[in-house]
């Protein structure tokens, strides 16, 4: 102990303190708050950067399955609008057979209405025609049956003997 | 027969000399069963082991 | 027995992985720290002998070639002695920069440093005057001479008397730029030149480049490995700077004990006192109620034994600086005596096998030394930011 005591030395601990004092000064304002600073800084930007890093894998993320969504809802909406459109086409396309059936039977009635007018409008002339040809017929046998006298009273006599008296 | 100082001085460094032997030895074996405290064993075992360093020197000093 | 040895395996990977950095960083300090190594262990003999190839070397270096001091008896000095002197001498301070010298032609060469006394005034001359304490120093009519290693106040004839072995000459106050100071202030300058160049490479970007690449580690260590688990989150930026500068400045200091320039900062006791003084002012100052408290009433425990507690806890604030001071001091001092008697066996076994087996020895302790320069500078820096950590402590129990 005594050693040590006798070792110390006064002047190199005045020194020591005093130069050490400068030198954490000086190292703390251009060395350490520089260095621990940017160190510091440096750590920060790099929490930061990872987090918005993960920010921006999480958003990806939710775009991706919001892009899904909207595309499986997009294929229900398109699946929708088919089925509706082959519905809309089934039913335009009866709609229309059935209309053309109508309109074919309307015709086909119609025709056989004007057919039936045609054939009956044909027969009452054929009728009248053979009528006054039959009367004309008639006219003729008559003129020549009673184109003379004897003839006449032929038939008259022959009438006469038809008609039967009750 | 008077028994000089120096040899109390050494007594309190085998002492001393024992026990930081034994933090480091323990320390070791702590550390082969749990390597991810090793850390924390270490600053534990270097403080233990300077406790026991400073009464080794003020045995040795006080001579 | 095999998923045994497979969970072995899987242990020693797990170890693997998790180290594999600090190991990194490790090898890389060594490498880095190699080059002093070489220089230290293929100089010292060079400087311990003092044979004449070092004259060579030294030609650049501004040489003061003066008489040796202790001329009388010097040739009877043995191997053994003059290592010796050597080393006790390189464990003391001294009043001038010196590297070796050459015992052949009986030259010193380095360069004298300011002696700045105290004395009737200030009296400021230069360390050549001694002449290695060969002469007396005359400042402004008074006369100072040289005894191992101390300025001692004396007459033009250089008279000192002694009693039962003991100079009782008046020592004037010293404030000396010393070899130890003078060293301080290089590595002080070296330190500010290295990490303002690094603080000024995180102006261009914020990843850094050059230095700080390599010293941007250990100051992150120093904050997540040092400060941070013992001090906590929420204080410890303001112990930082403090810490950072302790760190590096021991460490480098100590890395450049071991470089043959014989710097020996951190093995002095003022050095080691002055660091510690400041530790104890910073604890006491940011010391908080809750701190106090611990130490005058702890708590938790019965009344009695508070009152015991309370002159153990106030000794132990006095106690925690010294045990700092003296293991920096006896670990860095235990290691430079023991690393220069090492060097110093090579020359006296005089054979290939003890010569080598003591080289061997001296390099394995020389590699042990740069992780003992490095852990010392990490204890006391950690168990300072543990004393700051129970100055702030805010305890939650209870």
């Amino acid at each position: 102990m005594e050693k040590l005591i006798e070792q110390f030395s006064v002047g190199l601990f005045f020194w020591q303190t005093i130069l050490f004092l400068i030198l954490l000064f000086i190292l703390k304002k251009y060395a350490w708050k520089p260095i621990l600073d940017s160190v510091s800084e440096r750590e920060n930007t790099i929490r930061e950067s990872l987090d918005s890093a993960e920010n921006a894998k999480k958003e990806l993320a939710e775009l991706q399955s919001k892009n899904e969504n909207l595309i499986a809802e997009a294929k229900i909406e398109r699946d929708a609008l088919l089925k509706e459109a082959r519905e809309l086409k089934d039913k335009i396309v009866g709609e229309a057979k059935g209309e053309a059936k109508e309109e074919a039977d309307k015709i086909v009635q119609a025709a056989h209405a004007a057919i039936e007018a045609e054939k009956a409008s044909a027969i009452a002339e054929m009728k009248t025609e053979m009528a006054s040809l039959s009367i004309s017929i008639a006219e003729k046998i008559i003129r020549k049956e009673l184109s003379s006298d004897d003839k006449q009273k032929s038939l008259a006599n022959e009438l006469v003997a038809d008609i039967k008296l009750n | 027969m008077e028994i000089p100082a120096i040899v109390g001085a050494g007594l309190v460094v085998i002492g001393a000399g024992i026990g930081i032997g034994r933090i480091g030895g323990s320390a070791m074996e702590a550390i082969a069963r749990q390597p991810e405290a090793t850390n924390k064993i270490q600053t534990a075992m270097l403080i233990a082991a300077a406790l026991i360093e400073g009464i080794g020197f003020a045995a040795l000093f006080a001579v | 027995m095999q998923c045994r040895s497979a969970l072995l395996t899987k242990k020693i990977n797990y170890f693997c992985t998790k180290f594999r950095n600090v190991i990194r960083q490790v090898i890389m300090q060594f490498t880095r720290a190699l080059f002093f190594l070489a220089v230290l262990v293929l100089s010292q003999p060079v400087l311990l002998n003092a044979s004449g190839h070092a004259e060579h070397a030294a030609d650049s270096i501004q040489n003061t070639p003066i008489e040796h001091s202790h001329s009388e008896g010097h040739e009877a000095m043995t191997m053994k002695e003059e290592i010796k002197a050597h080393i006790s001498h390189h464990l003391q301070d001294s009043y001038g920069f010196h590297l070796f010298t050459d015992t052949e032609t009986n030259t010193h060469y380095g360069f004298p440093l300011p002696v700045i006394l105290i004395d009737n005034g200030l009296q400021i001359f230069s360390s050549s005057k001694f002449h290695h304490g060969e002469s007396v120093a005359e400042s402004n009519g008074n006369y100072y001479t040289l005894y191992h290693g101390k300025i001692y106040k004396t007459d033009e004839s250089g008279f000192m008397p002694m009693h039962d072995g003991h100079v009782h000459n008046e020592k004037p106050l010293d404030f000396s730029i010393t070899k130890n100071v003078f060293s301080i202030m290089v590595l002080s300058f070296l330190l500010v030149l290295l990490f303002m160049g690094a603080a000024k490479s995180y102006k261009k970007s914020l990843v850094p480049t050059g230095t700080a690449r390599f010293l941007e580690p250990l100051v992150i260590f120093v904050r997540d490995e040092i400060a941070i688990p013992n001090i906590g989150e929420k204080h410890y930026k303001k112990f930082m700077s403090y810490l950072l500068t302790v760190f590096f400045f021991i460490w480098f200091v100590n890395l450049f004990g071991l470089t043959p320039l014989g710097i020996n900062v951190t093995n002095s006791i003022s050095v080691t006192f002055a660091l510690a003084i400041m530790t104890f002012i910073i604890t006491q100052v940011s010391g908080k109620a809750e701190y106090w408290k611990h130490i005058f009433w702890m708590p938790g425990v019965p009344v009695p034994m508070k009152i015991l507690l309370a002159p153990i806890e106030l000794l132990g604030i006095f106690i925690k600086p010294f045990a700092l001071l003296i293991r920096l001091y006896a670990n860095i001092t235990a290691g430079h005596v023991v690393l220069m008697s090492l060097i110093g066996l090579m020359f006296i076994f005089h054979s290939w096998i003890g010569s080598s087996l003591s080289f061997a020895l001296a390099v394995s302790l020389s590699l042990l030394e740069l992780l003992v320069a490095a852990l010392q500078a990490y204890i006391f820096t950690m168990l300072t930011a543990l004393y700051f950590g129970s100055a702030v402590a805010e305890h939650e129990h209870h």
